[in-house]
């Protein structure tokens, strides 16, 4: 190749520069435009949280710290999962279904005298089954995720009505070592389990969404399906897994639920789904699928949460709260449309 | 001397870091095809995007029939007379061929739609190009060079009076490339401009009247076709002499042993009883046109359809593949001829687009090492001459030519034995071309059998050992050394054999 005399190619004039040095600089530049987007999320969280911190005096405390991670730290796993099925180019619109429906009958069959830990384990199991029909709906017959999960998540939600007639279940009867998931501290340091349990899954699936061939080939498959077809990856089996991973987090998200909520509403978690696309987006995921961080949705999903608790603590109506994470998403976006459009030139 | 149609005067445009134009004058007339050529990034596209109302130049005006234009937008453009059939269609493929046709109309104001008018309209213009295409049928449901005369269609009836045509027959077979040239010269017997953008020299001189070279940003000179020869003429494209377009061919030996061996090889519906050997160090040819069944043989070769009869061997070894993976880990690959749909990650960067196949070779532990897939992408960038910023680059943001060479980088990660190429030089300019020529020679030295599927006859008879031409789903027959020529090839490519 290299022996062949060719004439230059016109490309963008910067691209002499082939130097060792040069090529790294150059690289980083780029990965840092990259990563802007999580870094916009960063820089809107710490302005509010110094605004905030001026404003009021509780808004720092351990405890409103405590609370605000614990306010999304159960969504937050489900917001793992959503953000791993849009990379792939997918949407699932089943997970607060699937978080509502196992919480009831992880309870129920506890209350039918089954053992808690064999009654979760039951729960996931619902989960894998939930998730599995969604990527069979989506890999095999077709249907656009959208639909698919969709209507299964109409069933899973009509199916936990049904289960508990439409009643909450009291759970107040479950064992301390199972309500500890949900409730319990780490003995003299103040944080709650659930939080630490939280970090945890969100670090291990941060390091992998940045390292493990597998869900490199879920951005694959995310940016071009066809491609990815092309470069001999089964991309059948990728979608499917993803939608069990969703029906995974999700069922565990609701057995958490219980845990900490000392009982299963049919109701809970109703509408989640799109706070949760909304946190994926804020944090630079695309509905077109290929891109999106763990990092940058549990940023999102934070952010939105803070608000939220800052709205309360400054004594603003519940009412507003949706209205400002419109607003936010709206601005998120934009800003995304803005700088991809620059990048483009 | 006419009076031109359009004139561009001293148009130059900017785009951060490159200059594509600079201080471009240059003359359309009427009643004339004018070939517009140079390699990709000369400037061509930016040019005709500033006549087409797409961009807005950063100095010259442009003018028509004498007065200056200010173009807002390709509406702009074609309300004012100047059309543009785009290279990737531009129709609304769910609506029907007369919405698309008089979509502009329809789009102004709010009325009540007089369908029958609109279709017998349709018909009428249509028909004024020999098209029998239904007005009220969806252009989903057309083929490639239907869709092409809907949008040819479509600016005429707006009265164009210069129509821009960019690498018109990049997707059409040879007879409908035949169809366009006749529309092209209806078109300029009514009296319009026509502005032809091509790669193809061989059509240039077919159709055109003048012709005009661009070279980085810079218009280098204009001439009557009749007055200039190819080599003259690629001669100003490139800036220099091109030697050595095609690598010198193999010696012919008849004791080589085959590397792939097809036997009957049937897919129902699309082709049957195919049979041909590859041999190590050999480049073998598909000739045939669009359609006769050749893509759809290297598809199934390597388990991407699955056959309904027939078998291939591997090395004397049968081999039978579920899906492409098991056809990769034999070393077989596969190069798509759609580069930007089914070849390319274009979000993605560089480093990640040559990695895909085998992952596990920059991994351990399942885990990706990020300095190792940089240090392989870094190797094939040097390797193969790809001009990239970096390789955490977009491939998007590559020319066509670099595309297709991080394409080709990440097959040959693999070490294939043999390579299946479908077009490996559509849409790319001359010298990303012939780099890719001695490349895939190279390939075959090394032992590499190489089949090399194309629909430019050049290069299938500049660049193969042996050339299988395929008809309608048959391999009409296998042609070797003088055997293979242009006639001998259109003759069993197009002919019905009675």
């Amino acid at each position: 190749m290299a022996k062949v005399e060719v004439p230059p190619e016109h490309t963008a004039p910067d691209t002499s520069a082939s130097t060792g040095g040069a090529r790294m600089s150059i690289g980083k530049r780029l990965r840092i435009l990259g990563g802007f987007r999580e870094a916009t999320t960063l820089v809107i969280m710490i302005l509010i949280c110094v605004v905030m911190s001026i404003i009021s005096p509780y808004f720092m405390t351990a405890n409103n710290i405590r609370t605000t991670v614990l306010s999304f730290s159960i969504n937050g796993l489900v917001v793992i999962a959503m953000t791993v099925v849009l990379i792939s180019g997918g949407i699932d619109l089943s997970v607060g279904a699937v978080m509502a429906l196992v919480g009831v009958i992880t309870g129920s069959l506890f209350l039918a005298k089954v053992n808690i830990w064999i009654a979760a384990f039951a729960g996931v199991g619902i989960g894998v089954v939930i998730g599995t029909l969604n990527g069979f709906f989506v890999t095999r017959v077709g249907l656009s995720p959208f639909i698919a999960t969709l209507a299964m998540g109409n069933i899973a939600r009509g199916a936990s009505y049904v289960i508990s007639r439409g009643m909450p279940l009291p759970l107040q009867s479950l064992p301390p070592d199972f309500k500890y998931i949900g409730r319990g501290m780490i003995g003299g340091t103040g944080i709650p389990f659930l939080i630490l349990l939280f970090a945890i899954v969100v670090i291990a699936f941060d390091f992998l969404s940045r390292r493990s061939t597998i869900i490199r080939r879920i951005y694959y498959v995310g940016s071009s399906e066809k491609a990815a077809r092309f470069s001999g990856i089964n991309v059948t089996r990728l979608r499917m897994g993803v939608y069990i991973l969703a029906g995974v987090l999700g069922a565990i998200a609701g057995v958490f639920s219980i845990s900490r909520f000392n009982s299963a509403t049919p109701y809970y978690a109703d509408g989640v789904e799109m706070i949760l696309i909304s946190a994926c987006v804020i944090g630079g995921a695309s509905l077109n699928g290929g891109e999106g961080t763990i990092f940058g949705s549990i940023l999102g999903i934070a952010l939105l949460a803070v608000i939220q608790g800052s709205l309360i603590l400054m004594d603003v109506s519940v009412y507003w709260q949706q209205l400002v994470t419109g607003l936010i998403l709206l601005i998120a976006v934009s800003l995304d449309f803005l700088t991809h459009r620059k990048k483009k030139q | 001397m006419q009076t031109p149609v359009l004139e561009a005067r001293h148009i130059s445009k900017r785009f951060t870091a490159t200059q594509a134009l600079d201080d471009v004058t240059i003359a359309f007339n009427a009643g004339e095809v004018h070939a517009l050529i140079g390699e990709n990034g000369a400037g061509k596209s930016t040019l005709m995007n500033i006549v087409g109302g797409i961009h807005a130049p950063d100095s010259g005006e442009v003018l028509l029939e004498g007065a200056r234009l200010d173009l807002k937008s390709p509406h702009d453009a074609l309300m004012l007379g100047i059309g543009f059939v785009h290279q990737e269609l531009a129709l609304c493929r769910h609506l029907s061929v007369a919405e698309n046709v008089f979509m502009v109309e329809l789009g102004a104001g709010i009325r009540l739609i007089d369908f029958a008018h609109l279709y017998r309209e349709t018909e009428r213009l249509l028909a004024s190009f020999g098209s029998e295409v239904n007005p009220r049928q969806k252009v989903s449901e057309l083929s490639v060079s239907q869709q092409q005369v809907v949008e040819i269609v479509k600016a005429i009836s707006k009265n164009c009076r210069v129509l821009i045509f960019d690498e018109p027959t990049a997707a059409l077979t040879q007879t409908e490339t035949e169809t366009l040239f006749r529309i092209i010269e209806t078109l300029k017997a009514k009296g319009l401009c026509v502005i032809y953008i091509s790669h193809r020299m061989s059509e240039i001189y077919r159709i055109c009247d003048r012709v005009s070279v661009l070279r980085d940003g810079r218009l280098i000179d204009t001439e009557l076709v009749s007055g200039i020869d190819q080599v003259s003429l690629v001669h100003k494209m490139v800036g220099r002499e091109l030697t050595d377009v095609y690598p010198a061919k193999n010696e012919r030996s008849d004791e080589k042993s085959p590397v792939l061996e097809v036997t009957g090889l049937t897919l129902d519906g699309v082709y049957s009883d195919v049979s041909f050997s590859l041999y190590h160090g050999e480049i073998l040819g598909f000739a045939g046109l669009v359609g006769s069944g050749r893509t759809e043989v290297a598809r199934t070769i390597c388990g991407l359809y699955r056959r309904s009869a027939g078998e291939t061997r591997l090395d004397g070894k049968l081999i039978d593949f579920h899906d492409y993976r098991d056809a990769i880990s034999s070393g077989i690959v596969y190069l798509t001829e759609d580069r930007k749909a089914e070849g390319l990650f274009l979000e993605m960067s560089v480093a990640s687009n040559i990695s895909v196949i085998d992952l596990d070779a920059v991994s351990r532990y399942k885990l990706i090492d990020r300095s190792r897939e940089h240090g392989l992408a870094s190797r094939f960038v040097k390797e193969m001459g790809i001009k990239v910023a970096g390789v955490a680059s977009k491939v998007r943001a590559l020319s066509g030519g670099n595309q297709q060479k991080v394409l080709i980088s990440k097959l040959l990660n693999v070490k294939p034995r043999v390579v299946l190429m479908d077009e490996p030089t559509r849409g790319i300019d001359i010298g990303a071309k012939t780099q890719i020529y001695h490349l895939l020679r190279r390939l075959a030295s090394e032992g590499v059998g190489v089949v090399m599927i194309s629909s430019e006859l050049p290069e299938i008879i500049g660049v193969c050992d042996r050339v299988a031409v395929m008809y309608e789903g048959t391999i009409r027959g296998v042609l070797a050394g003088d055997e293979i020529n242009e006639q001998a090839i259109i003759r069993m490519a197009c002919l019905d054999e009675n």
